[in-house]
């Protein structure tokens, strides 16, 4: 420690901040482009190089939330919510439980199972989609939301599961032993011990969840066909297609309102990334 | 009534490993018994039976007039204390204290007073609002002492609870707790306790009485004092005493109308009484005496031995002298006023150390059990 603290010292700290920073800039040059751009014309967004525009015109972004359709951006991202919020609310549900189970109970086929389950994370998802849609078309759940909330209920988002498990085996068990000795069952056990020392694993299915469902644009293309139910994604792709000379700049414009909710949560969620990253919890 | 009897409690993993097999015993109400034992003894193991983290294969349980094999941990009337202290961490101390009572439907002004009176016991009264991250190891330590004593257990169970902890603090806690105990039982409280340890100065200044494990079966229980003077095999009275007993292959020959040990060359003559317990035993022995148990200035009733010396350990107020008697090597522990000529020698120096043989001890060669007893 002491030895690695003094190669430390040792260097120039400006050529390391210089350094860092170039490479920072390069990583998010295309978003400060983004950004820039959704204040410019057509012809200057194909002719300039640079991301700073020649004047700040804030038409784009009033012109792009309106839309082309009859409703705003607003109904869209609301759409979005009504999407990612009931669907990240049932994965830290569903997710929680059967890591508990995978984690910390031993049944017969214990072993198979998380096998099974660690398998379906290296199938394509786009080889369920069919079968997917069949089945929610028999149950008549097409045209809602559904289809993109409820396989979340059943742990469907093994990665979580498996993301929760790893963080479970981690913690050593006295604790939820001396909560048995104080009186916990199953479930108080959960509730009271695991899921608050579960804490950063469980912000971490959130943000992931949260921005996942957010981008997800296959999902909604298949089951929705109503455009007044059609999350951010798919009304941004709908916005480029609607004219025949698309206004790049409302579309950028909106592209950069689109990425607003996804950045608030990472931030918000930050600290417990770094408190979870850094205390495993628990003190040996 | 607070006793605890194990009856042939047996362990039995699912692989077929038997870790307990089949242990009697019986910690009487209010008693401060400790297990202890090399690591793999199953002391441990015992005690997570006893609180009903670990499940029994054979025998029966009972804590107080109940049989308890089948229930909960939290229907068997018992508090236990965690090696690395099992705080919760997103818990104040005061709600750590307070858990327990919370879940079992404590009104909230009893809550509140238990809490306090078990801080103020523990004298951790500041300690109360902060969170387990933030108390040293020691403070860690009482909190998780504190969490048992506000339950009022019928039992207290203690699994190698100071071992986390530095030399000082563990010997000021091991008074703490002493003191702790005595305290609860002066004052009519339940206060049985079964204090599992692998550190044998912990059992000895501990216990009241002292349960010896090895490999799942009992090898001894008894009071310190006993444990220490009258050990039942060669096992137990190599754990029990630092520095350890010298114990070593031995011939036990006819002397005379006596009994004497040949060890290394050596003729050691054994007193009357002890010939006598040994009613003519002859041929392969162990023969065992503690370090203290040899001094380098003649002292009545013991019996030289002519050896060479090999290396001494200055402790402060004693010494621990290494020497051999013939091949077989010997320690003694002579107090630092009584080296005599001994302060000046060098490695390999021959010198007369003093036997008291009246404190050897004979063992079977082959089972190690104790002769003399």
């Amino acid at each position: 420690m002491s030895e690695l603290s003094l190669i430390r010292d040792r260097g120039t700290p400006w050529l390391r901040y210089i350094s860092l920073g170039l490479v920072a800039l390069v990583m998010l040059y295309p978003m400060l482009w983004l950004i820039g751009a959704s204040f410019k014309s057509n012809s200057e967004i194909f002719t300039e190089a640079g991301f700073w525009p020649s004047r700040f015109d804030f038409g784009a972004y009033a012109k792009g939330w309106k839309t082309s359709t009859e409703y705003t951006f607003a109904t869209y991202f609301l759409n979005s919510f009504l999407i990612a919020i009931p669907r990240i609310i049932v994965t830290v549900i569903s997710c929680t439980l059967v890591a508990y189970a995978f984690a910390r109970f031993e049944f017969w086929g214990k072993k198979t199972l998380f096998s099974i389950m660690i398998g379906t994370m290296m199938l394509p998802l786009i080889v369920l989609r069919l079968p997917q849609y069949l089945v929610f078309r028999e149950i008549g759940w097409l045209d809602s939301y559904l289809p993109l909330i409820i396989p979340s209920a059943f742990a469907t988002d093994t990665f979580f599961v498996f993301l929760l498990v790893q963080f479970l085996r981690g913690i050593p068990r006295d604790m939820e032993e001396a909560a048995q000795i104080d009186g916990c069952n199953a479930w108080q056990l959960l509730w009271h011990i695991i899921v608050p020392m579960l804490k950063p694993a469980i912000i971490s299915v959130i943000v992931f969840q949260f921005i996942w469902t957010m981008n997800d644009f296959m999902g909604p293309l298949i089951y929705l066909a109503s455009v007044e139910k059609y999350p951010v994604s798919l009304a941004l792709k709908m916005s480029i297609g609607a004219t025949e000379e698309v206004e790049w700049a409302n579309v950028i414009a909106i592209s950069v309102v689109a990425l607003i909710p996804s950045v608030a949560v990472f931030f918000m969620a930050q600290k417990h990334f770094i408190e979870g990253a850094t205390s495993s919890g628990v003190k040996g | 009534m607070a006793r605890v009897s194990l009856n042939k409690i047996e362990k039995v993993y699912p692989n077929g490993f038997k870790a307990v097999h089949g242990v009697d015993l019986e910690v009487r109400d209010g008693e401060f018994m400790v297990f202890v034992g090399p690591s793999g003894c199953a002391k441990s193991t015992l005690l997570r039976m006893i609180a009903g983290l670990e499940s029994i294969s054979g025998g029966e349980l009972r804590i107080g007039d109940k049989r308890v094999n089948e229930l909960a941990p939290k229907q068997r009337g018992i508090a236990m204390v965690f090696q690395n202290y099992a705080l919760y961490p997103h818990m104040k101390v005061y709600e750590n204290l307070a858990f327990g009572l919370k879940l079992a439907g404590t009104p909230k002004d009893e809550l509140d007073q238990r809490v306090r009176h078990a801080a103020k016991l523990l004298e951790m009264e500041h300690l109360l609002d902060r969170y387990p991250k933030q108390l040293s190891g020691g403070q860690a330590q009482r909190v998780a002492v504190g969490r048992a004593i506000v339950k009022k257990p019928e039992v207290f169970l203690f699994d190698e609870p100071l071992s986390n902890l530095d030399a000082k603090l563990r010997a000021n806690m091991r008074v703490r707790l002493t003191e702790l105990h005595r305290t609860l039982r002066e004052s009519g409280q339940p206060a049985t306790t079964i204090y599992v340890t692998h550190d044998q100065v912990e059992a000895m200044t501990m216990g009241e009485r002292i349960c010896v494990l090895k490999e799942g079966v009992i090898q001894q229980v008894d009071t310190p004092t006993a444990l220490y003077e009258r050990p039942a095999n060669a096992f137990v009275a190599s754990f029990i005493g630092s520095p350890e007993m010298n114990i070593h292959e031995a011939r036990l020959v006819a002397q005379g109308a006596g009994l004497a040990v040949d060890l290394g060359g050596a003729s050691l003559p054994l007193p009357e009484v002890k010939v006598a317990k040994l009613k003519g035993k002859a041929g392969s022995i162990k023969f065992g005496l503690r370090p203290e148990h040899v001094t380098s200035l003649p002292r009545p009733g013991s019996t030289e031995v002519q050896s060479s010396v090999r290396f001494m350990e200055h402790m402060g107020s004693e010494v621990f002298v290494h020497f051999d008697i013939g091949n077989v090597p010997m320690s003694a522990r002579i107090p630092s006023d009584q080296l005599g000529d001994l302060a000046g020698k060098t490695r390999g120096a021959p010198h007369s150390f003093w036997l008291q043989l009246n404190q050897a001890h004979v063992f079977d060669a082959e089972h190690g059990a104790n002769l003399l007893l």
